[in-house]
């Protein structure tokens, strides 16, 4: 097969227009997903072959505008304009044209090649709107295609469309968003200047945009004109402007650009049946009632744990039998002479390490599934809004809470959800808060700590306590943190609630993959890293000959891991650790608990050398029943709960806040906190038992 | 020059669920009054206020798009009943 051509697409268009379901439509599961550079905004890209071209699809960050106000916005102007593509095609809601039409209007101002999707017809339809679609193609001067990305329909139609106006040459528009006389005679003054002083930017830049950007008072393109004249001048346009009209000029030039939008609706939509009282109004009654609200979101928010913890145990099971017979398999056919470090270094430490955090696979891919329900259904935006007044007071944003929730299943995925907070402030807020949400690998250590020093009765609150304790202290940063270091006002809320959709199973799958990938991929490198690390320096300096001589197994891997460097780091630090209530064998544990938390538990397994049989569980409960009291284990779980995050953590922090300074912070703080709570805890209850 | 007519607007965070209203000004600063006008909330427009939220976020809808405001914009927003 001969590909002679290769063009590329860009996909825009507004949050909620189904353009993520138009862009698997296309590329199918040929997907790529990095980020845009030096910000954390997603970048998908995928490829589509269709008769002898091949297609680069690049999908757009969601925006309803192209201002410099928001990272998405920016991100997508830039690429439009440092990357131009062939054909960018609009994605639009054709249920809600005038809005969606709105960045039309500034797509159009960038001289590009435009082919416009009317997206989710079939919802248009059942609203009772009819398009004059070749009126409207002609006013637009865009070719438009319709269709449902959701069900594949428009795919052949939309791709032709694409062929063909690459194929053909770029013509200037003939209609433009007319500004009106008086607004017009400032652009064209303004371009005058632009074209006689800057003619290097107007090889990039179209000179007429460059124009109203600098009415608008765009931050990055007033940023890029050194020349302090033309500044003056756009000032003085823009002051006159505001004169005339009242009304700032960016408001007015926003204001014609609708004007242009709904002159060309006028003509060319029709409603054929009345709107009726909406279906998702009915429901919006309910979810987002005063009083019903918060009930609803938090048996919602119970039902997605109870999932996630409960369809989750039996994978999670069976990836433990997994790697517990992968790991006797080597053992079974390597015999334990021949090169025993590197045997142990591959059984115990690798395949140890990385499994102990593979087994959580599931339930991070059940978790993200219910949110991709959630979000796709249209509810997540109102459990934000529930949530709002709320989140309000401790100085996050009601998206805030969508983050934290991931956390409680592992906090890498839930850093990684920051992104959808706009606002800096917020989003590091609620990075740094987030670890404080106990995520799943804490809980191992609360599953053996809380039946062996708790009656049955007394189990499932200690439980809840613990986790309980995690949500106040996040409630108590964030709010200091908001007051001091990330002062600033809350960024308002405004959000659209998208009408409730079904959710296709595609795009649940599809959203499971991407996040479960990048999952796997911390697994494969940080964590794998951090249990090799671990593995020596539990490992090596081996104990003398003589030491270990005569003793049983268990007690000479005892005896090891107090030579090797972790059990010297823990008897090192034992002083310090001694007024919270922990000896050197829970500090050796504490250690190890920084590559990741569920090593906390195998690592008291070694140091109390219980060996690596199937009642590990119930002999290490004894031994630490024995060794500590209630009040101790207690404060074990605290300290866990809220000390330094683990490796793959600090690691994500740096990565989305791109600042090792922040990474760093937050370890520190956190241990602070922990060590200051554990030692009001421990020497209070001293006090008492 | 809006000071002698100021009587007969009012505030969104101040009018009936249920009203229909035209935006008369917007006051939230440069950024937000930007976004704003992306989500199709500019002076000139119609909105329907689909529920006061009093001391909590408030619900509109503009142009068939149903929008969720935090309380701290809705008192930034002049309307003038139609």
């Amino acid at each position: 097969m001969t590909q002679n051509k290769k063009i590329t697409v860009a996909l825009a268009g507004n949050p909620n227009s189904g353009k993520s379901t138009v862009f698997n439509m296309l590329t199918g599961a040929r997907q790529h997903v990095g980020n845009y550079p030096g910000v954390t905004v997603e970048k998908r890209e995928g490829v589509c072959r269709y008769k002898d071209t091949r297609i680069d699809i690049i999908d757009l960050p969601g925006t309803y505008s192209l201002t410099a106000h928001s990272t998405e916005e920016l991100v997508a102007r830039d690429y439009l304009i440092d990357n131009p593509p062939d054909i960018v095609v609009h994605v639009i809601d054709a249920s809600n044209l005038e809005r969606n039409l709105f960045l039309a209007t500034q797509l159009m101002e960038l001289d590009i090649k435009l082919v416009l999707m009317f997206n989710m017809t079939d919802v248009a339809e059942s609203k009772g709107l009819v398009f004059d679609i070749e009126q409207l193609s002609l006013l637009l001067e865009a070719p438009i295609v319709s269709g449902v990305g959701s069900k594949g329909i428009g795919k052949t139609e939309l791709l032709d469309a694409i062929i063909e106006k690459a194929d053909q040459p770029f013509t200037p528009r003939k209609s433009k968003v007319s500004y009106g006389i008086d607004i017009e005679k400032h652009i064209a003054a303004l371009k005058e200047q632009l074209d006689n002083s800057f003619p290097e930017l107007n090889e990039k830049y179209p000179s007429r945009w460059l124009a109203l950007k600098l009415l608008e008072h765009d931050e990055q393109i007033w940023g890029l004109i050194g020349d302090e004249k033309i500044k003056a001048q756009a000032d003085q346009s823009a002051a006159a402007i505001k004169k005339m009209f009242g009304d700032e000029a960016d408001t007015i030039i926003a204001d014609r650009r609708y004007g242009f939008v709904s002159g060309a609706c006028q003509e060319t939509i029709r409603t054929t049946v009345e709107a009726r009282h909406d279906f998702s109004d009915k429901i919006d009654e309910i979810v987002t009632h005063r009083v019903l609200g918060i009930p609803i979101f938090l048996t919602m928010m119970f039902m997605v744990f109870t999932l996630t913890f409960l369809l989750g145990h039996y994978p999670m099971e069976w990836l433990e039998y997994f790697f517990g017979w992968s790991a006797s398999a080597i053992a079974s056919v390597w015999p334990a002479e021949t090169l025993a470090p590197l045997r142990s270094l591959i059984i115990d430490g690798m395949i140890g390490g990385v499994g102990e955090v593979l087994v959580f696979l599931p339930n991070i891919i059940l978790l993200f599934a219910a949110i991709a329900v959630l979000e796709g259904s249209g509810y997540m935006a109102r459990a934000a809004f529930v949530v709002d007044r709320f989140m309000h007071k401790i100085g996050l944003h009601g998206k805030s809470f969508v983050p934290m929730l991931i956390g409680f299943g592992c906090s890498i995925p839930a850093i990684m959800g920051t992104r959808i907070l706009e606002n800096r402030r917020n989003r590091f807020t609620t990075i740094m808060v987030i670890p404080l949400m106990s995520c799943a690998a804490r809980y191992t250590i609360y599953a053996l700590i809380i039946p062996a020093f708790f009656s049955p009765l007394w189990r499932g609150p200690m439980f809840f306590i613990i986790y309980l304790i995690g949500i106040i202290l996040a409630i108590i940063s964030a709010k200091l943190l908001r007051s001091t270091l990330f002062k600033g006002e809350t960024t308002p809320f405004v959000m659209e609630l998208p009408p409730y959709r079904w959710v296709t199973m595609k795009a649940v799958t599809m959203h499971m993959w991407r996040m479960g990938w990048l999952y796997l991929k911390k697994a494969g490198t940080i964590i794998l890293l951090a249990s090799i690390i671990i593995w020596f320096a539990s490992t090596y300096p081996s104990a003398p000959a003589e030491a270990v001589e005569g003793l049983s197994e268990h007690q000479a891997a005892q005896v090891d891991i107090q030579y090797s460097v972790m059990g010297r780091l823990g008897s090192f630090i034992e002083p310090a650790i001694k007024p919270l209530g922990f000896d050197w064998r829970i500090g050796t544990a504490l250690i190890g608990a920084s590559a990741a938390k569920e090593v906390f538990v195998s690592q008291l397994g070694v140091v109390f050398a219980i060996g690596d049989d199937t009642e590990e569980g119930t002999a290490l409960r004894e031994v630490l029943q024995s060794n500590y009291s209630a009040l101790t284990a207690f404060c074990i779980m605290i300290f866990c709960l809220i000390t330094a995050p683990c490796v793959a953590t600090i690691a994500v922090v740096k990565q989305e806040t791109n600042s090792w300074f922040w990474a760093i912070f937050q370890y520190a703080g956190l241990t602070v906190m922990a060590y200051v709570v554990t030692l009001v805890v421990y020497q209070t209850g001293s006090l008492f038992i | 020059m809006n000071n002698n007519e100021s009587g007969k607007f009012v505030y969104l965070s101040t009018i009936d669920s249920g009203s229909k209203v035209k935006v008369v000004k917007i006051d939230a600063g440069k950024g937000l009054n930007s976004r704003l006008a992306a989500m199709g909330l500019i002076p000139g427009s119609e909105l329907t206020l689909i529920r006061n939220g009093n001391t909590g976020p408030f619900t509109i809808n503009i142009k068939g798009v149903k929008v969720a405001l935090g309380r701290a914009i809705a008192h930034k927003i002049q309307v003038q009943a139609v």
